[in-house]
């Protein structure tokens, strides 16, 4: 065997750096075809194993792509994308949740022909979605799933306080409400800085009382008597209904307290029915029958002007810094195909619904009647943050400030008076949208 | 023959640095310049950029314009940020107070002798050694609204009728994260102010007692004197972490209820990482810095004073 000296080790490993740096390419076995995405701790771990273990060897195969998958918490994602944009490296492909693809528009690749062909085959994407994704007329994003927000309630307890459906208006769900938290069943519901459950809460109330963030024209017209109405509603309503404590919830809490028996009612997402459902051993109704079997889910109710719901929209940002980006437009076509996305959509249980009506139609749904309601509901998603405006970087910082959720907060807690909790809301939005 | 010469070779080699060496001003230029280095990158850089990037517009992906000093201007304006400057303030100044007397209150009761003195000492520093993160939700688990131990206990015990609102209530979320930076701060306080007493000759004590002097009057006429560098330099320590935090009250109460607990970090990690305004977010955490700079410089200066006096 040749003996190889120091020497002669430096001038050859000198001549193969100089020449990668001149050629201004990785060496040819470090070429290979991999899209790495970044992506939330699925609340279905199922969905995240349908992607390590069944999507990532079948593009490989139909491809030639190495898909590597990582997961984070949902609330590390901004962070990891802020670095990776900033530092022009990192995941090809990034999961952006609501509206931010609006915040980092301009570090997208445009994915118009995925949208279109998606929407074209299967029944158009909805048009909530199709507004989170869309600046500029560009697509900077394709949205991927919606895991919409219903209220999740426990039959039995609601029918021995006389509501033999879930209530239909605000008014209605109130009085039940009194009659539950007298009964020692709360309903729980976090008006806490989180970024699921909160929002998905005080937004559609605001709008079902007809107040609103701002006009078309985005003047700031939150300071409005409707808006006060459903300020001063809630304020009551907590007191009179909820469990208290909610101030202090993440998103996670009303899941323990739903599952544990402490609460009567909660909105969220089907993870407290698919933990129920799962874990039919371990969570009973206190009769002893597995508490799956007592729970029901029904949207937000209707208040003065309107039913509404908010649905948190899950999407895929191509990165305009990635070295892969024709990798990754693949690797999203192929996924969006329905034989394809059809694994994934299963294994959620309808947890996540697709973006676009195709999927309504999906058999799946035959299969368990209590997530029928999780079938149709972004048809309730009319309206948007930052509405009447573009869900766009400003409705976004108001989103991230919290300041909707902050108002009933404040009110329901005792800090502000209803009457200065929407003015102290209207003027933090008019510092965000005219910035006086 | 060959390897003769090489030996040669790296003797000329050795001696022409030893030579260099040898100039007082080179070596100082040696040593310093790693220590230079570093925190030239990873100090003086980012702090010019967090400068640079408060003057500008910057957000996530795109350059933004210079703007002066509207993003400062925009931050004293804002009510989020008024209300997390003044928590910031409350959180530090009672954090630091009761970190100092329990502190020196465990330092006075370990520098006695008992059995398993060292075992004690070790295990007193377990807060300081958890990684806050975890020490943080094991706490967030204690003051949980719905399943709380301590409301449960209490309850049991009979000593309330009503949960009690750990988090729920901005007042008492406040106190509770200044009660848990407490808990975490204090090991670093006694083993600190520990190692102090322990310079302080027993021979004064003494002394003092033949005098007549009592206990307190001990502590306070000559171990709180002595002891008074040592703790200025913890206080000093204490105060810039305190109000730089950022994990604890991220991870136990998110700034919530109704931004009740956000501190400056906190609140700049949403404006600059969560809504993507680099700038404002800059901006934000900057003004932490002259607050620092005058509780660091007073200090100093005041150690200094004393040193010479």
């Amino acid at each position: 065997m040749a003996r190889i000296t120091r020497r002669r080790f430096l001038q050859y490993s000198g001549a193969g750096m100089a020449g990668i740096l001149a050629a201004h390419r990785a060496p040819v076995f470090a070429q290979a075809n991999t899209v790495h995405i970044l992506r939330w701790n699925d609340f279905v771990p199922a969905a995240d194993k349908v992607l390590r273990e069944v999507f990532a060897p079948e593009v490989q195969k139909a491809l030639g792509i190495k898909l590597n998958v990582e997961t984070v918490n949902a609330n590390d994602i901004p962070a990891r994308a802020t670095s990776a944009i900033q530092s022009g490296n990192g995941p090809d492909i990034l999961m952006l949740l609501n509206n931010y693809p609006h915040l980092y528009s301009s570090a997208a690749v445009d994915v118009g022909a995925i949208a279109d062909e998606v929407g074209k085959a299967q029944g158009g994407i909805y048009d909530a979605n199709a507004q989170l994704n869309r600046v500029g007329g560009k697509w900077v994003a394709m949205p991927w799933s919606v895991v919409p927000a219903l209220i999740v309630y426990r039959k039995s307890w609601f029918e021995e306080v006389g509501a033999k459906e879930f209530p239909k208006t605000w008014q209605a769900y109130h009085e039940v409400g009194k009659k539950l938290k007298a009964a020692k069943r709360p309903i729980g519901q976090t008006l806490g800085n989180t970024f699921g459950d909160a929002p998905t809460f005080t937004y559609p109330l605001l709008w079902s009382f007809g107040g609103q963030e701002v006009d078309a024209k985005g003047k700031v017209v939150l300071d409005s008597k409707e808006t006060l109405e459903s300020v001063r509603f809630m304020t009551q309503f907590w007191k009179d209904a909820h469990d208290e404590g909610g101030l202090a919830w993440d998103d996670s809490n009303n899941n323990r307290a739903f599952l544990s028996g402490d609460i009567s009612a909660s909105l969220n997402g089907a993870s407290i029915y698919v933990a129920a459902l799962n874990g039919a051993d371990k969570f009973k109704t206190e009769k002893g029958a597995p508490m799956h079997t007592d729970c029901l889910h029904a949207p937000l109710p209707a208040g003065p002007k309107g039913q509404h719901g908010y649905h948190t929209a899950f999407n895929h940002m191509v990165m305009k810094y990635s070295k892969n980006t024709k990798g990754a437009i693949e690797f999203l076509r192929w996924a969006h195909r329905k034989e394809n996305y059809e694994k994934w959509f299963t294994v959620q249980k309808g947890f996540a619904v697709g973006p676009t009506r195709e999927w309504e139609k999906h058999p799946m749904w035959n299969n368990d009647p209590v997530m029928k309601p999780f079938q149709t509901a972004p048809q309730l998603q009319k309206r948007l943050m930052g509405y009447a405006g573009e869900p766009n970087q400003k409705a976004a910082e108001s989103w991230n400030k919290y300041i909707v959720t902050v108002m009933y907060a404040s009110a329901a807690g005792g800090k502000m008076k209803p009457e200065e909790a929407v003015k102290w809301a209207a003027g933090e939005l008019g510092k965000i949208y005219t910035g006086s | 023959m060959n390897e003769a010469i090489a030996v040669s070779g790296g003797r000329t080699r050795v001696s022409r640095l030893t030579r260099l060496l040898e100039s007082e001003k080179v070596l100082a230029a040696a040593l310093l310049a790693p220590g230079v280095i570093i925190l030239a990158v990873f100090i003086a850089y980012p702090f010019v950029m967090a400068i640079w990037f408060s003057l500008t517009s910057i957000r996530v992906g795109d350059a933004g314009q210079f703007v002066g000093l509207d993003n400062f201007s925009k931050a004293i304006h804002d009510t989020i940020f008024q209300q997390a400057f003044k928590n910031t303030v409350f959180y530090t100044f009672w954090a630091t107070i009761f970190k100092l007397a329990l502190g020196m209150w465990l330092a006075l009761l370990l520098n006695r002798h008992f059995r398993f003195k060292r075992i004690v000492r070790a295990s007193m520093l377990l807060p300081f050694i958890i990684p806050t993160v975890l020490s943080a939700f094991a706490w967030r688990w204690m003051f949980d609204p719905t399943f709380s131990v301590m409301n449960w206990a209490l309850y049991h015990g009979g000593m309330i009728t009503d949960r009690l609102p750990f988090l729920s209530s901005g007042d008492w979320a406040m106190w509770c994260a200044v009660a848990v930076n407490t808990w975490r701060g204090m090991p670093f306080f006694a083993i600190t102010l520990l190692a102090g007493l322990q310079t302080i000759s027993p021979d004064l004590h003494e002394a003092a007692a033949l005098d007549g002097a009592n206990a307190w009057h001990r502590f306070w006429h000559v171990t709180w004197p002595l002891l008074l560098p040592v703790t200025l330099v913890v206080v000093v320590f204490s105060v810039i972490q305190t109000f730089s935090d950022f994990q604890l009250i991220y991870v136990l109460t998110g700034g919530g209820p109704a931004n009740s607990t956000h501190l400056i970090a906190t609140y700049a990690y949403q404006i600059g990482v969560g809504s993507g305004l680099l700038g404002e977010g800059a901006a934000l955490s900057l003004f932490m810095f002259p607050v620092l700079f005058m509780v660091v410089w007073v200090q100093l200066r005041y150690l200094k004073r004393m040193e010479n006096g």
